[in-house]
């Protein structure tokens, strides 16, 4: 235990006034008072460095100077959005020895203003604005390319033609893949990677045959299997063979002395025989259906924990399976990410296939315009694409639809079902020359005479 | 093989959804002045609706995690 007057001294050498310092060590220990402070360092709110400043504030009474804890106070109570709140926060951290109620006060409302003024104006047409915002670095991208998922020999689909494929929405992206994240020993060790990813990967015979044939001397399939591929797949022989004797009941498999397989299958015709040989041949042996492939990869150039790189892709089956860490595993298939977690996420994920695609290419584009697309795409509760069978062939005007594509179609239709158009968007209020309910023109003002 | 399923609310994609009360929703649409109709859709069959267990007709509160704001709400109205 210390004494009041060490405790006073203490906090006078730290820069406390003498007075102050008095009334503290009445009140506390100075062990208590540092407990109390490392308790405050230990939670994210307070900063290393702060325990001086928070001795000498407890010092600071007078009016309009600032108290611990009303920056923090202050800021959450400002009409702003929380990262700006997060970044304020540090900056006002920074010179909060220099700052009185006043100052805090005049920070804290200029912020706010500014950002009320770069806020979007009621009316304003972001969707051209985005559509531009994304239209024009979209002539800068290369049209055909294509791209290696790391050095490995994985192509994926850049640059205009992926923007294409996610604004399109299809059911099935040219080149599906997927990033595996895992978890602790297989991120760790490369050969616990290697030997899920010879797991996951689709395997048939024909992948690890160097041999097939039927033999018209003793009627039965021959298969010749690799030896190298099985070591290098983690497959069995035996493995083999119980596959191939799976097929039916009565297919019968042995190993020869030379270590190839005979399929019998008794009164079979060579005919038949040549068809099951083909259906040998196309016998998957293990691994995950879609997954044509998969890459051991480390993160961040070679030091970071190990990934697997998948051709093909197969969310729902990567699921549950050891060593994969599902949370953080991820496919370039839009369609398959809505239909196995849902719409949220398939918004998150047009956003980030987009952005990387045009950060990828070198164009910074801002995100708010690609968020507002993948908000417009999945505002139905599906994933809808951008075009004729989409947003824009769901819209309401006819003249709208009609002045998109197919004009003569959508006014046939029209003209068929009796249709009205409301003339309240923009197209067809060009068409028929009147102003568009767009920015000002949204406001209908009358001056009142005299 | 281990099969032991992760809940697809820990994926890194899936944002909070949660059902919102009666009182939130009248709060909401008075807000914006608009029809619990009007509200973004999000179907009964979306697989977090059926962790969740919403159904046709309630509204969810999504918290996302934005770009730009750090954190927005999002609402959408569950349909069949």
């Amino acid at each position: 235990m210390q004494t009041k007057e060490e405790v006073t001294k203490e906090l006078t050498g730290a820069g406390v006034e003498q007075e102050i310092a008095e009334l503290i060590g009445d009140e506390f220990m100075l062990a208590e008072l540092t407990a109390g402070l490392d308790k405050l360092l230990d939670s994210e709110e307070v900063e290393e460095g702060c325990a001086e400043d928070i001795i000498r504030m407890a010092g600071r009474e007078e009016e309009g100077e600032i108290k611990f804890g009303d920056i923090e106070l202050k800021v959450n109570e400002s009409a702003i959005p929380k990262r700006i709140k997060d970044e304020l926060k540090k900056k006002l951290r920074a010179i909060r020895t220099e700052l009185n109620n006043k100052k805090l006060d005049a920070i804290l409302n200029g912020v706010a203003e500014k950002y009320n003024k770069s806020k979007v104006v009621p009316r304003e047409a972001v969707g051209i604005v985005a559509a531009q915002s994304i239209g024009e670095p979209g002539t800068q991208m290369t049209l055909r390319t294509f791209h290696y998922a790391g050095v490995g020999a994985i192509y994926i689909t850049l640059g205009l033609p992926r923007i294409i494929e996610v604004v399109d929405a299809r059911k099935k992206p040219s080149t599906p893949a997927m990033k595996i994240k895992l978890t602790g020993e297989y991120a760790r060790n490369r050969n616990k990677a290697e030997e899920l990813a010879r797991e996951i990967e689709k395997t048939y015979i024909r992948d690890i045959k160097s041999e097939i044939d039927v033999s018209r001397k003793d009627m039965s399939v021959w298969v010749s299997l690799r030896e190298k591929e099985l070591k290098r797949r983690h497959i069995e022989k035996e493995e083999v063979k119980e596959k191939i004797e799976g097929m039916d009941s009565d297919v019968h498999v042995e190993e020869a002395e030379d270590g190839k397989l005979r399929i019998q299958v008794p009164n079979k015709s060579y005919q038949e025989l040549r068809k099951l040989e083909k259906e040998v041949n196309n016998l998957s042996v293990k691994g995950i259906e879609g997954i044509m492939r998969g890459i051991v990869r480390r993160e961040n150039e070679g030091d970071g924990e190990y990934m697997l790189y998948t051709e093909g892709s197969a969310l729902k089956k990567v699921r549950g399976i050891e060593g994969v860490d599902f949370s953080r595993t991820t496919t370039n298939n839009i369609a398959e990410i809505a239909d196995v977690l849902g719409i949220e996420a398939a918004r998150n994920a047009i956003i980030d296939e987009m952005m990387n695609t045009l950060e990828e290419q070198g164009l910074d584009v801002d995100v708010r315009h690609v968020t507002l697309i993948a908000d417009a795409m999945t505002m139905e509760g599906e994933v809808k694409s951008i075009g004729r069978h989409g947003l824009a062939g769901g819209k309401v005007s006819v003249l709208s639809r009609a002045a998109f594509e197919v004009t003569v179609d959508n006014l046939l239709d029209a003209a068929m079902y009796g249709e009205t158009d409301e003339l309240k968007g923009v197209t067809e209020n060009v068409i028929v020359g009147q102003p568009i309910k767009l920015g000002t023109g949204a406001i209908e003002l009358v001056a009142r005479g005299g | 093989m281990k099969k032991e399923k992760v809940s697809i609310l820990e994926h890194g994609l899936v944002p909070k959804h949660e059902i919102v009360g009666a009182e939130e929703i009248k709060e909401l649409l008075d807000k914006y002045k608009i029809k619990r109709e009007q509200l973004p859709k999000i179907k009964l069959s979306d697989p977090v609706i059926k962790e969740i267990k919403a159904d046709t007709g309630d509204v969810v509160k999504i918290r996302r995690q934005s770009r730009t704001a750090g954190k927005a709400l999002f609402y959408r109205l569950v349909i069949g």
